[in-house]
């Protein structure tokens, strides 16, 4: 690494001593920038390009080579390379802020047009395909549900595993457990669904139900509990633990009492994050609780309908009114999923352990 | 005193075994990490079982034919394209997604203003939080008619090299689009993990390197980059995973056909998760095996990419646990 150093800077021939290179001034890139935009949109227009994706393209291209040429002339090819690594950085960024703000852009527009009271509390019952109407209610009160069941059976199970990594771990069990949470945290959704269609209902002879789809998604869920609770655990000082076990408490009241209270905030937000994760999974859903049109309040018997699956029948459906609902269930599913991020990170940002940094 | 002295003996002997309270709880969470084992485990079996029930009345060979008709008579169905489409999408996913999160990583990490970093990275994380099926509605009803003018100058000017030559009209649902999609769909999770890695680079190396005189791109050309390889290798491979398991984005996206096609800007091909949920309404319980063993062998895939990528992961904590 230091021989690169040391060879590099021979190859630059300072021009006026050492010290006094020319360099740009601060707004270069700002005034580069806007260039390569305008030229962009220019060729753009000039060229009859109906793709805004071209013009894009164009502009970013324009816009790190503008800044190289304009560099290797004024302050060497050193500084050249660098300027054009930073352009390139801040394309980058553009190119990843830009489907963002579309996705949520287009999302807000359309859903808004639909989305109302009367949306948000009638099924789709007797609602024909092509004439707008209806709703989502049955939809919202089976995601409630299949992944309120979801989070009652994964939360506890993966807590308690992190708990074990943590607390009571070291041997060779663990390092297997930790190992295959991690691979577990990489399964497909359709994958957990197919195989609680297998044993579930191919092999039980069960229906499909809501509270399969729920168990597809608490195998979902649980991995990324386990993590999350495991870091938070990890960041519990042990002074706490030494303490408590100093005065003679059990190990396990020590545990419920000391430790989780301590960081039952990051516990939270992972739980949360978890939740939030799984209620965007559609494929599990599909294959398991099938999707209505009416509301079915128990989760136990019957198909159930759930939003994602709900936005993906309607598109599936293709006609106006239905691609409209398809958006404003899809905005209230962002919304459902946003509002529980914030309100994770919230609380994690309100309960973080006092000793952290 | 003196008899609480044998307790504590006992006790340590014993660890934790000694309390009733403390045997039932430590028994709960050991068994809690038994049953993820056996969930995995299960997984693994039935799925093994009930395509091997399908394969075994399939009366072609299941590898490498080029159709999909369980319900036919004999059934007739291979994974050959659902194969092809799977691993073509996620490598144009890759390609696209690798150097972009890369640079937004060092965006992060490197480049941006102080303020600026810690609300970029929440946004990054927010990409990651949006559904896979909002991405799918947008990929269908926005991203296809905006790549269309660029899917014509691509058959335009790049038709020559056989891939972009498109040889089939129709909107661009193509394997092409779906690539691009999933490289949006898994710019969070490369990203974030690079990050995390960038900013774990030695500070020293860095102050070192501008101490001489380095610019910034040489900097991290020198210090960051080689730091980081291994964690770049690993978060690329963790996307992949992701790409190769995606079912509704692909599922909307695509208008799938049973073909194998080198030329990417045609409609047409398939994917395994897409294949399962396009499939499985209208298929019987046979079928549904037969989506079974198409689903075991996506797991067995994203399996062996994910462990890959977590032994990297690991083997790279060693090492930069033993230099600090």
């Amino acid at each position: 690494m230091s021989h690169a150093i040391q060879e590099r800077p021979v190859s630059v021939a300072p021009r006026r001593g050492p010290l006094s290179h020319a360099r740009l001034p601060r707004w270069t890139p700002a005034a580069v920038a806007v260039f390569s935009i305008a030229a962009g949109i220019g060729i753009g227009l000039a060229a009859g390009w109906h793709s805004k994706v071209q013009w894009g393209m164009l502009a970013a291209l324009l816009f790190v080579l503008t800044t190289y040429a304009v560099t290797t002339k004024v302050e060497g090819s050193r500084q050249a390379k660098d300027r054009v690594a930073t352009s390139l950085v801040w394309v980058c960024f553009v190119l990843a802020v830009v489907p963002l703000l579309s996705l949520a852009w287009v999302t807000i527009s359309k859903g808004m047009a639909v989305l109302d009271v009367y949306f948000l509390t009638h099924s789709m019952n007797g609602v024909l395909d092509t004439e707008a109407g209806g709703g989502v209610y049955h939809a919202l009160l089976g995601t409630i549900e299949q992944v309120g069941i979801a989070t009652l059976i994964a939360a506890p199970i993966g807590l308690l595993t992190a708990v074990y990594l943590v607390e009571y771990g070291g041997g060779k069990l663990a390092q297997a457990v930790t190992f295959f949470v991690d691979v577990m945290t990489g399964i497909p959704s359709i994958v957990a669904g197919l195989f609680i269609l297998a044993t579930w209902n191919l092999m039980l002879g069960f229906g499909p139900s809501g509270f399969a789809g729920a168990m597809a998604l608490a195998i979902l869920m649980m991995p990324v509990v386990v993590r999350s609770t495991e870091e938070m655990l990890k960041l519990v000082p042990n002074e706490l633990r030494e303490a408590s076990l100093a005065l003679g408490i059990p190990k396990w009241r020590t545990i419920l009492k000391v430790v989780l209270p301590t960081a039952i905030g990051g516990i939270t937000t992972g739980v949360m994050l978890a939740v939030a994760r799984i209620t965007g999974e559609t494929a599990p859903v599909l294959l398991l609780v099938f999707g209505t049109k009416l509301i079915n309040p128990n989760p136990f018997e019957g198909a159930q309908s759930s939003l994602p699956l709900y936005v993906y029948e309607q598109y599936a459906v293709g006609t106006d009114a239905s691609v409209a609902r398809a958006w404003a269930a899809a905005l209230v599913l962002i919304a459902f999923v946003m509002i529980l991020n914030l309100v994770a990170r919230g609380i994690a940002r309100w309960k973080a352990p006092k000793t952290g940094r | 005193m003196a008899t609480t002295t044998p307790d504590i003996q006992r006790s340590r002997r014993a660890k934790s075994a000694s309390r009733p309270g403390d045997r039932i709880f430590s028994g709960l969470s050991r068994g809690s990490g038994i049953t993820l084992l056996v969930i995995m485990a299960a997984i693994a079996g039935f799925l093994t079982y009930r395509a091997i029930l399908a394969i075994s009345k399939d009366s072609t060979n299941f590898f490498t034919t080029f159709e999909w008709n369980p319900a036919g008579n004999p059934p007739v169905f291979g994974i050959a394209v659902l194969a092809f489409g799977t691993i073509v999408s996620s490598i144009i996913a890759m390609l696209i997604a690798v150097p972009v999160a890369i640079g937004i990583a060092l965006f992060i990490s490197h480049y941006a203003p102080r303020k600026l970093a810690k609300p970029l990275a929440y946004v990054v994380d927010l990409l990651a939080a949006v559904p896979s099926i909002i991405y799918g509605l947008w990929g269908a009803i926005f991203l296809v008619p905006y790549l269309d003018g660029l899917n014509q100058w691509l058959d335009e000017y790049l038709g020559w090299t056989y891939l972009f030559d498109k040889a089939n009209e129709g909107p661009a649902r193509s394997l092409f689009t779906v690539g691009i999609l999933l490289a949006i769909m898994i710019l969070p999770i490369i990203t974030n993990v690079t990050r995390e890695v960038f900013l774990q680079a030695p500070k020293m190396h860095e102050e070192a390197a501008l101490a001489l005189g380095a610019t910034r791109w040489e900097v991290i050309r020198m210090s960051v980059l080689p730091f980081g390889r291994s964690g770049i290798i690993s978060a690329s491979m963790l996307g992949l995973g992701r790409a190769l398991g995606e079912t509704m984005a692909v599922a909307v996206v695509l208008s799938p056909s049973f073909l194998i096609s080198g030329h990417l800007l045609d409609p047409g091909g398939g994917t395994f998760a897409q294949n399962i949920a396009a499939k499985f309404n209208e298929a019987n319980e046979y079928g549904r095996d037969a989506l079974i063993a198409s689903g075991l062998v996506l797991f067995v895939i994203t399996l062996l990419v994910n462990g890959a990528a977590r032994w990297i992961i690991g083997r790279r904590k060693e090492y930069s646990g033993a230099a600090a």
